[in-house]
């Protein structure tokens, strides 16, 4: 694996003045961008500059992309649930968490499906349609906060060993070794534990859970990239080390982080779950959130296994969606599948 | 072989500093006094000098530091304020339920799942292919307690109109009725071991629906990852010489493709350990089960810090130790590894 081979520094002085051509290679200084091309070389090279070449990666990864049909389907499921997470007060039939028909509710039975509740009602005494919706909304805002805090992290954990290489390499990767060295889920219950109950705690839960996952590939990506061709080229054209790696290979690292940040908006809506079950989540017991459903609708599962099944159903659907526009991200910005 | 195995236990050490210092001041970042905590609102000046001096939080960091890292070296992770019992204790009494499931759940996945993966990966692109991927995905996405409570509702409960299908045990470890002898406090084990047959079985009919439900994420990642290192083996030349060379298509898959695919797999399986470990404190406070989960699933609800930083560390070691003998046995398996 990648990741795991030693890094090795590359230091100025092992791209010192004597390996440096005079004039650099013309083909490859316009390539790299350090000078514009010559009409007559663009006209033999064909216009394929840096720019274009960068965009031609991820213009051909989309191509790839539309044709998958597992993309597609990915794509349509993510697409359906951010709309109705964002429409959602347009579109639920009721308030959330509404509990205005308390009173139709005992502790053995619910009422039956009715046209005014064609999902029935929760044990609450909320429309169960209406808070689907609405845990649409909540599992989205918490699914994007937790992943972006986790990239966050990530990104600087990594991209600080990435970059620089050497002890801080060494140091930021012990620490992710360390952070990995525990299961995730048992790192989120942590920190929300001592976070306490508040609606914040349960996202960055699972962003510290992230952060090694993401820090880990980041450098693995830039320390692969860093080894390629062009990056050498860039050395021998005497860039610096700063427009080298925020140039040309942080850029060039994000595909698989940018992968694995849609597989982590899937685990994430699935550890909310897990936390809620846990006791950590939000602790007002009505708020429409898919896990908190979950949890509270154990009560009742052999009278009424719909409460558990909606929004079991409702998780799973969601994270497969953006499982399979991962997975298929992932396939199509593989430099295997790219010729 | 040996130099193999001791750099790798040396290199534990600094993950297990590491891990030690990270804790310890996350357990120093807890909000509140500690000895207001213990004693409540109401506690004395005098009193609360006295409990900072007992527990030595009036001492200077790192001596604070030292002596805890002691305590975690002669084994002692503290206890848990609510019970009084030491953590470890309850661990090692609880721990044979945990393992006995994890195992089962390991062996579900790896028994179903390295066939199924290879199986895919040989046609793949048919129906079984397929349909193993589909149903991998499907293992992943669904949460463990949730298809937990379904199995336990569908195959223990029963739903209306589907009795028939409820005919295992749905909580616990052993049928009340059954009288066993319990030595080792695995209870197969134990049946086994006393040849109480029946206690054996009813045991076992005890971990069917646990191990699944557990067993589901790992299966979902083994068969993965077994068909997708399969794919690769394949397409190896040595595969194309072995044929060509006109061995038997089975010797082929036994000793070529078979045994190098199955090496990115073992690393698979070792790092599932964790996810098992984890769900367990899912799938045991579902099916009533008395192992560790479900006493962190205890502590999380008690909101006991002195037991969720021992489990956490205790967690820790034993996913770096199991981690290490699966390093060990690659290296037993793939001779190239060692020299590196």
């Amino acid at each position: 694996m990648s990741a795991d081979e030693p890094h090795r520094s590359r230091t100025d002085d092992q791209w010192g003045d004597d390996d440096l051509p005079v004039i650099p290679d013309i083909a490859v200084a316009t390539s790299v961008g350090l000078i514009e091309r010559p009409p007559l070389l663009a006209e033999a090279m064909g216009d394929d500059g840096v720019h274009e070449e960068g965009t031609s990666l991820w213009k051909g990864a989309f191509q790839r992309l539309v044709r998958n049909p597992s993309a597609i389907i990915g794509a349509v499921i993510v697409a359906g649930f951010v709309l109705i997470a964002v429409f959602a007060p347009v579109l639920a039939p009721y308030e959330p968490a509404g509990s205005q028909w308390i009173s139709q509710i005992t502790p053995s039975t619910l009422p039956p499906f009715s046209p005014e509740h064609p999902l029935g009602l929760d044990p609450f005494g909320s429309d169960l349609l209406t808070q689907l919706i609405f845990g649409a909304r909540q599992s989205l805002i918490i699914g994007v906060v937790s992943t972006v805090l986790g990239l966050i992290g990530g990104a600087i954990l990594g991209g600080l060993a990435g970059a620089f290489g050497g002890w801080v390499d060494v140091l930021v990767m012990r620490l992710v070794d360390i952070l990995l060295s525990i299961p995730s889920l048992l790192l989120a219950v942590s920190v929300a534990a001592v976070m306490g109950r508040q609606p914040l705690a349960i996202m960055v839960a699972i962003a510290a859970a992230q952060v090694p996952i993401f820090a880990r590939l980041l450098r693995g990506s830039m320390l692969s990239e860093s080894r390629k061709d062009y990056v050498l080229a860039s050395w021998s054209l005497g860039l610096r080390r700063r427009t080298i790696t925020m140039g040309h290979v942080l850029p060039n690292s994000l595909g698989p982080v940018l992968v694995q940040a849609t597989l982590s908006l899937a685990t994430a809506i699935i550890e909310v779950a897990a936390l809620s079950y846990l006791g950590l989540g939000d602790p007002d017991p009505a708020v429409a959130e898919w896990g908190r459903m979950l949890v509270k609708a154990q009560e009742r599962l052999q009278s009424a296994p719909h409460l558990t099944l909606f929004p079991g159903i409702c998780i799973a659907v969601t994270a497969l969606g953006f499982t399979l526009l991962g997975e298929a991200l992932r396939e199509a910005l593989d430099p295997k599948s790219r010729r | 072989m040996l130099r193999f195995a001791v750099r790798r236990i040396l290199l534990l050490v600094p993950v297990l500093f590491g891990l030690s210092v990270l804790l310890f001041l996350w357990l120093r970042a807890l909000p509140g006094d500690p000895a207001r905590a213990l004693l409540g609102e109401k506690a004395t000046p005098e009193a609360i000098a006295r409990i900072n001096a007992q527990y030595g939080f009036d001492q200077p960091i790192l001596q604070q530091y030292l002596t805890y890292v002691g305590q975690l070296v002669r084994g002692d992770f503290g206890s848990s304020p609510r019970t009084g019992e030491p953590v470890v204790e309850t661990f090692l009494l609880r721990f044979p339920a945990t393992i006995e499931l994890a195992l089962a759940a390991l062996l579900f996945a790896v028994v179903i799942g390295i066939p199924l993966g290879y199986l895919a990966a040989k046609r793949a692109g048919g129906m079984i292919d397929t349909l193993t991927v589909s149903a991998s995905l499907a293992g992943v996405v669904v949460p463990v307690f949730v298809l937990a409570y379904l199995l336990k509702v569908v195959f223990a409960v029963g739903l209306p109109g589907w009795e028939w299908l409820a005919v295992l045990p749905s909580s616990g470890r052993q049928s009340v009725t059954i009288d066993a002898t319990h030595v080792t406090n695995f209870y197969v084990l134990d049946g086994l071991l006393t040849g109480e047959l029946d206690a054996a079985w009813d045991a076992i009919l005890h971990l069917i629906l646990p191990a699944i439900a557990l067993g589901s994420i790992p299966l979902a990642i083994i068969v993965r990852m077994t068909r997708a290192s399969v794919l690769d083996v394949l397409h190896e030349d040595y595969v194309r010489t072995a044929r060509a060379k006109g061995l038997p298509s089975g010797l082929v898959s036994r000793r070529h493709v078979l045994r190098n695919a199955l090496l990115p797999v073992t690393t698979t399986i070792g790092l599932q350990t964790g996810a098992l470990l984890a769900g367990a404190v899912l799938t045991e406070s579902v099916f009533a089960i008395n192992g560790i989960g479900s006493y962190l699933f205890e502590a999380i609800s008690n909101l006991d810090f002195a037991v969720l930083q021992g489990f956490i560390v205790f967690i820790a070691l034993v996913y770096a130790l199991v981690n290490l003998v699966v390093d060990l046995l690659y290296g037993l398996i793939d001779p190239r590894l060692r020299t590196r």
